[in-house]
């Protein structure tokens, strides 16, 4: 417990309650302005903090538009590039994509971009359920470190972090108050 | 949580949280069953071998389907067609299998312990497919799940496993885990096919069938084992069926909404009337469906690297 304790002392907020409201608003307009509406725009959640904003950005967008946008939830444990190298595999959540993808944009959320690579897992489990028209991918914050050749389309915030600092996001849906906060490693 | 073992031998060494978690995990696979490209790529260059010393049409297909639907390479390899009529003892067999890198090892054998003593000898991970009267881990797994998808709960459900209990190793397995899991097991059949000591293990013997029957929310029907005729097990298959077939009335004794189960193959009047194996209180054909998400959640829990 004491551990925990002084990493809560360490960390720093970079994002309270009113600051991710306010990205998540402003996701939610560039989402209606890129796409001319939503006529064929879904988002898909990215288990577990993608989905908690991916219900906010549908809440969001009903308010502006008075428009319902499918959502579902993607869980991305199958695809994982370090499958053949862990001694225990994760546990599965289950994936919930209730309605056709092909043909759709597909708007993936996620709360933190990093490295990519769960990107690149959630773009290969999307493709597996059908053919869309078009993957746009909407991230709460970017910390940058790219392993790979991949860019968000919507970005609430870019905080530079180094590679050993650690990014948490807490969301009311799993129990905390709504923040950002940085741990330095 | 995660699966600490490296081969599934039983059900009996299980706890009840890594039941819960092979169940859990079977859940994401359903999903992945129900999709138009039912394959996942989690155990993309991993090697499956299903060793078969016994004929299994229905689980050998499972096991083949749920490897596929990972991802890995599979080989069958069934003792016929391959060096075991020469001689070769099970463990060179499968020192062999493993030579050629085998990660995981699917075994049916007709002696019970054979999986245990295959999992001593060889590093790679061994899951039970059924050995003798011993266990069919499984099998019985898929039969939770499908309990469990009906939306019934372990805690007090009353199940009834009718038939020849002694000599089934789905029975063994069943009685194992539904008792961890807080289920009343009751079993009937003849007295020649009923276990020794089963009540040690929490389940109740009733040599009347319809009593057995009285309530239960799940019955259990096992296979009557035809080639066991002339053993001295039951006279004949006509008084086996009056006495132990489940027909439309006796399930009439059980909960309004009980279910019907059958491990497979059934023998249609036998232990099972035809109108009750396709009524809609039968899950049977849930089982076999049931059976491949089942088998791919173990194939993920058991591939972790070594």
């Amino acid at each position: 417990m004491t551990v925990v304790k002084n990493e809560r002392e360490q960390a720093k907020l970079v994002m309270d309650a009113g600051d991710i409201s306010r990205a998540l608003t402003r996701i939610a307009h560039e989402i209606l302005e890129r796409n001319k509406g939503v006529k064929d725009v879904a988002l898909v959640g990215i288990r577990t903090g993608g989905v908690h904003l991916g219900h906010r950005l549908v809440k969001r967008i009903h308010d502006i538009e008075n428009a319902q946008v499918p959502i579902g939830e993607l869980d991305i444990t199958l695809y994982r590039d370090d499958l053949s190298l862990r001694k225990e595999q994760p546990v599965l959540r289950t994936t919930s994509v209730p309605f056709d993808i092909s043909d759709r944009i597909i708007v993936l959320v996620d709360d933190v971009l990093f490295t990519g690579r769960t990107i690149r897992a959630a773009m290969d489990g999307l493709i597996d359920l059908g053919r869309p028209a078009e993957i746009q991918l909407a991230v709460l914050v970017d910390r940058g470190h790219r392993q790979l050749p991949i860019k968000a389309t919507y970005i609430g915030k870019n905080i530079p972090t180094s590679r050993d600092e650690q990014i948490q996001v807490l969301l009311e849906e799993a129990g905390e108050d709504d923040r950002v906060v940085i741990h330095k490693a | 949580m995660s699966l600490k073992r490296k081969d599934l031998l039983g059900l009996a060494p299980l706890s009840v949280d890594e039941i819960t978690l092979i169940l859990e995990t079977a859940d994401s696979f359903k999903e992945v069953t129900g999709r138009e490209i039912k394959k996942v790529p989690a155990l993309r260059g991993r090697t499956v071998v299903n060793l078969f010393f016994e004929p299994s049409t229905r689980t050998r297909t499972s096991f083949e389907l749920a490897a596929k639907r990972l991802s890995a390479d599979v080989i069958n390899f069934s003792p016929s067609s391959s060096s075991v009529v020469k001689g070769e003892t099970l463990l060179d067999t499968a020192r062999n299998i493993e030579a050629m890198q085998a990660d995981i090892i699917v075994l049916r054998h007709p002696s019970a312990g054979a999986a245990e003593a295959l999992a001593r000898g060889v590093k790679s991970s061994v899951i039970n497919a059924g050995d003798g009267w011993h266990e069919h881990p499984t099998q019985a797994l898929l039969d939770l799940y499908t309990i469990r998808e009906r939306g019934l709960s372990f805690d007090g459900l009353k199940v009834a496993i009718v038939g020849d209990v002694a000599h089934s190793r789905v029975a063994r397995s069943n009685i194992h885990a539904l008792s961890k899991l807080g289920a009343e097991v009751r079993l009937a059949g003849p007295p020649t096919m009923m276990p020794w000591g089963v009540e040690k293990l929490g389940a109740r013997v009733y040599r009347d069938l319809d009593e057995a029957l009285r309530g239960v929310q799940v019955i259990m029907m096992l296979r009557l084992q035809l080639e066991r005729q002339g053993r001295a097990l039951f006279p004949t298959i006509r008084e086996y069926a009056r006495l132990y077939g489940l027909t439309a009335e006796r399930v009439r004794l059980a909960d309004s909404r009980a279910i019907v189960m059958h491990p497979g193959p059934i023998n249609r009047g036998v232990e099972i009337a035809p109108e009750v194996a396709d009524s809609l209180s039968s899950v049977i054909l849930d089982q076999v469906a049931n059976g491949v998400a089942v088998r791919m959640g173990i194939l993920y829990l058991m591939s972790g690297a070594s």
